[in-house]
């Protein structure tokens, strides 16, 4: 019995390394180093977001202003990148910092007004998407300096950048979640919000804190999309919250809060890039790709929610 | 038209348990056509069970209940309330944003041909409160009126199901003296109709001015069943608390002459008044007071959950300044909830985490928890408490009610309190850790440390405590030594 109930624990794994199995044996392209690199390229911005996201979703939160960050972010980011304007570290920083202010307002709004988290980001959804369409005149900001554009596409000893700052992230995300104060306190909120204050945890900054991380990530991946395709679009990154909340769901971690990984997240994320990278390697058109997902989406939910049941 | 002796109810041998704990044993009543029949007894004595079962949301394990005859222990909810029992709740159960007609008709309203006949139910709403005397516009919606008038209307809606029994749970509790008054009136109208009626309420004042008969429960049994005429009221205050004190208690000898909290004119509309009290260390204050006495709220305040309106608290001399729980646990005071579900622990999380969340900065550096440590000293504490759980990293959710409260208490220690308030420290909990916890309350007296011990269980408030402060609607009444405190003098002034 308590090894059935292990295997259901690491469920998300089992069915990822099956997934894996199989399209391996079907598509022998699959299973080599250079379509590991284009799989976990394509989908380490959606990481980013999934992983910031994640602790929003861990207190009981959401944030659906993500895509709209990343385009807040990238526009910024790409107007202080021209070619001999600034240092490159000025247009990350700008992005940073883009990202970091809107999800700060998030979490500002949200604990001073008790609205609701889905409505609020709702808001900021819309009004980012305005903010990057007036900055950049609604037009893309191309003619970014090559310093900039290293970051997308450059290579550090062979491996990809994104994919360094991908592990960078997950590590330091990882061990915020598993192994500091505020990881422990994210628990706690999302698990039982009036019992975590009246342990004494300030549950304000608890939620301040996580939906700030949440637009930071963001904002780092608007950085890098911007990087990636060379030009700060300001209409970039649609729909890219429903991508990074998908991930998390299919991760296992819980909507109604209080428990989930990181490295559910991640494995959430590469199920999502490889069951793209295989339709595509079998040639499926992008019309059933999405079906293919929603079903994995609901399906994740289900099985989770089953799994809820024979544990109580 | 009714003959006064017609039974309409009868309840027989009915029992029934939650997780191993007897709630009912064996209860008889019967009620009798146009009577008015309260129901007594102290907080836990069985009386909301006992309801809860009449009007099917619970199913009792044992007994009988019939109904015109008719067998209905087995029936689910709405066929009860079809065959004709309805139950007045003490909170309103109506939606605030439709009308008083709409809100009377929920659930069974008139059509015409598949569409609302919003026509007839006005009419019909109107008709129904003009028959019971009532003047209340049936357009207006359901949040723009009083409580009283809202009651009201659950009676009316009631009556239009065509209910012979209304139960009437603490009917008079958010009314004022005039409202009580029409609230009588109704309640004599009906008894005119041959409406049966079983009210529960703790005001003796209301209980000798409209019932007929009362049955008294206690620790849920059946204590006896007399007119009110036969029946005094000091005769009826011991019938309700008269039982043993159980060989629960040890007495205390620990207190202290050091002041360690000090409560002074604490004020808070509408909950409580003029609170003045002090606590020393290694003593057990005992706050009893019935239901919505302001108990709770008292150690809301001093806890920082609520805020509170005037006054002051000191710990240790030193006046203390808190708007959170966070800035009460730095201070030293710890606070176990009477809603444990709720204010107790994280269910998704351990054992250990659950201990440690109150004092995890002790078991960290540099935002980084230090695991080794955290585990020690959480180990050291279940071992201590004897929690019991398959590991320190078992799901708190998991975990029988009594070590559950055993965890929270263990989180609440390990920041070092010098005052906990304990509220309901015993409640839904098996009587082998009801012992553990009356134990280690005097393990911690011993020690020093300060306890206000909140409880509706009058055994335990007179077992546990050396002063007793007994509170009602909302004011202190008296503070009680351990000498002067008894049940009835309890009762008395909680009553009064």
């Amino acid at each position: 019995m308590h090894y059935i109930k292990n295997l259901r624990q690491y469920g998300i794994f089992i069915v990822f390394g099956i997934i894996c199995l199989i399209i391996s044996f079907i598509t022998p392209q699959f299973l080599t180093v250079s379509n590991w690199t284009i799989i976990i390229t394509q989908v380490s911005i959606n990481a980013l977001l999934a992983f910031g996201v994640t602790f929003v979703i861990i207190t009981g939160g959401i944030d659906l202003s993500l895509g709209s960050i990343v385009a807040v972010a990238g526009v910024s980011a790409a107007m202080l990148a021209h070619p001999d304007s600034y240092p490159v570290l000025v247009p990350v920083f700008a992005g940073l910092f883009a990202g970091l202010l809107i999800g700060a307002f998030n979490g500002f709004i949200i604990t001073k007004s008790k609205i609701a988290p889905f409505i609020v980001t709702l808001g900021t959804m819309t009004i980012g998407r305005g903010l990057a369409l007036i900055l950049s005149n609604g037009r893309p900001v191309s003619n970014l300096s090559d310093s900039f554009v290293f970051i997308g596409s450059g290579k550090i000893m062979g491996i990809p950048v994104l994919i360094v700052i991908l592990i960078v992230m997950f590590i330091l995300c990882s061990l915020i979640l598993n192994r500091t104060i505020l990881g422990r306190y994210i628990y706690a909120v999302g698990g039982n919000e009036q019992a975590a204050r009246a342990s004494g945890i300030n549950v304000t900054q608890v939620k301040m804190t996580v939906y700030s991380v949440s637009g930071l990530l963001a904002g780092l991946a608007g950085i890098l999309l911007t990087s990636r395709i060379t030009t700060g679009q300001p209409n970039a990154g649609a729909g890219f919250e429903l991508d990074a909340i998908a991930a998390v769901v299919i991760g296992g971690t819980s909507t109604t809060g209080g428990k989930g990984s990181i490295a559910g997240t991640l494995i959430g994320v590469l199920l999502i890039g490889v069951i793209n990278n295989s339709l595509d390697l079998l040639n499926v058109t992008s019309y059933y790709q999405q079906v293919v997902m929603g079903i994995i989406i609901i399906g994740a939910v289900v099985l989770d929610s089953m799994n809820q049941k024979s544990n109580s | 038209m009714h003959p006064a002796d017609e039974q309409i109810l009868k309840v027989n041998g009915l029992s029934k348990s939650f997780f191993g704990v007897k709630a009912l044993d064996n209860i008889h009543f019967d009620l009798k056509r146009g009577e008015v029949h309260a129901l007594m007894g102290e907080n836990g004595a069985g009386k909301s069970t006992f309801m809860k079962i009449l009007i099917g949301l619970l199913k009792a394990d044992a007994g009988s209940i019939s109904f015109n005859s008719e067998q209905i222990e087995n029936m689910d909810v709405h066929s009860i309330m079809q065959k004709g029992i309805s139950m007045i709740h003490q909170e309103i159960l109506m939606v605030p944003d439709l009308s008083v007609a709409q809100n009377i008709f929920l659930g069974r309203e008139i059509k015409r041909a598949y569409l609302l006949d919003e026509l007839a139910i006005n009419q019909q709403a109107e008709n129904l409160l003009l028959s019971m005397g009532l003047n209340i516009n049936v357009r207006t919606k359901a949040k723009n009126l009083s409580i009283a008038e809202l009651q009201l209307i659950e009676i009316a809606k009631a009556v239009s199901n065509n209910a012979r029994v209304i139960i009437m749970d603490e009917p008079s509790s958010a009314l004022s003296e005039k409202e009580v008054e029409i609230l009588f009136n109704t309640i004599k109208d009906l008894k005119s109709k041959g409406v049966a009626i079983i009210y529960i309420s703790h005001k003796m004042e209301e209980i000798y001015q409209i019932a007929d008969r009362i049955t008294v429960l206690r620790d849920g049994k059946y204590i006896t069943t007399k007119h009110t005429a036969e029946l005094d009221k000091s005769s009826l205050i011991s019938l309700m608390v008269g039982r043993e004190l159980e060989e629960l208690f040890s007495a205390s000898s620990t207190a202290q002459q050091e002041v360690i909290l000090k409560v002074k004119n604490l004020n808070t509309k509408g909950k409580f008044s003029d609170i003045n009290f002090e606590v020393y260390a290694g003593e057990v204050l005992g706050i009893a007071g019935l239901m919505g006495a302001g108990r709770t709220e008292i150690a809301r305040a001093i806890f920082g959950l609520d805020s509170f309106e005037s006054g002051e608290i000191m710990l240790k001399g030193k006046k203390l300044k808190i708007r959170s729980p966070k800035d009460a646990i730095r201070e030293g005071i710890g606070y176990v909830s009477e809603d444990r579900k709720a204010l107790g622990f994280i269910p998704e999380l351990s054992v250990k985490q659950n201990i440690s969340l109150s004092s995890i900065l002790n078991y960290s550096k540099a935002w980084f928890i230090n695991e080794k440590k955290e585990e020690k000293a959480s180990s050291k504490i279940a071992q201590q408490l004897n929690i019991k759980a398959s590991g320190l990293n078992q799901k708190v959710m998991n975990l029988s009610g009594g070590n559950q409260q055993k965890v929270v208490i263990a989180r609440v220690l390990m920041a070092y309190p010098s005052l906990i308030i304990l509220d309901e420290p015993t409640r839904g909990i098996d009587i082998g850790a009801k012992q553990e916890i009356y134990k280690l309350i005097r393990q911690l007296t011993e020690t020093g440390l300060a306890v206000i011990m909140i409880s509706s269980e009058l055994p335990e408030i007179l077992g546990m405590s050396n002063r007793v402060l007994v509170l009602s609607k909302g004011k202190q009444k008296t503070i009680l030594t351990q000498k002067e405190a008894s049940q009835e003098k309890i009762m008395q002034y909680a009553l009064h």
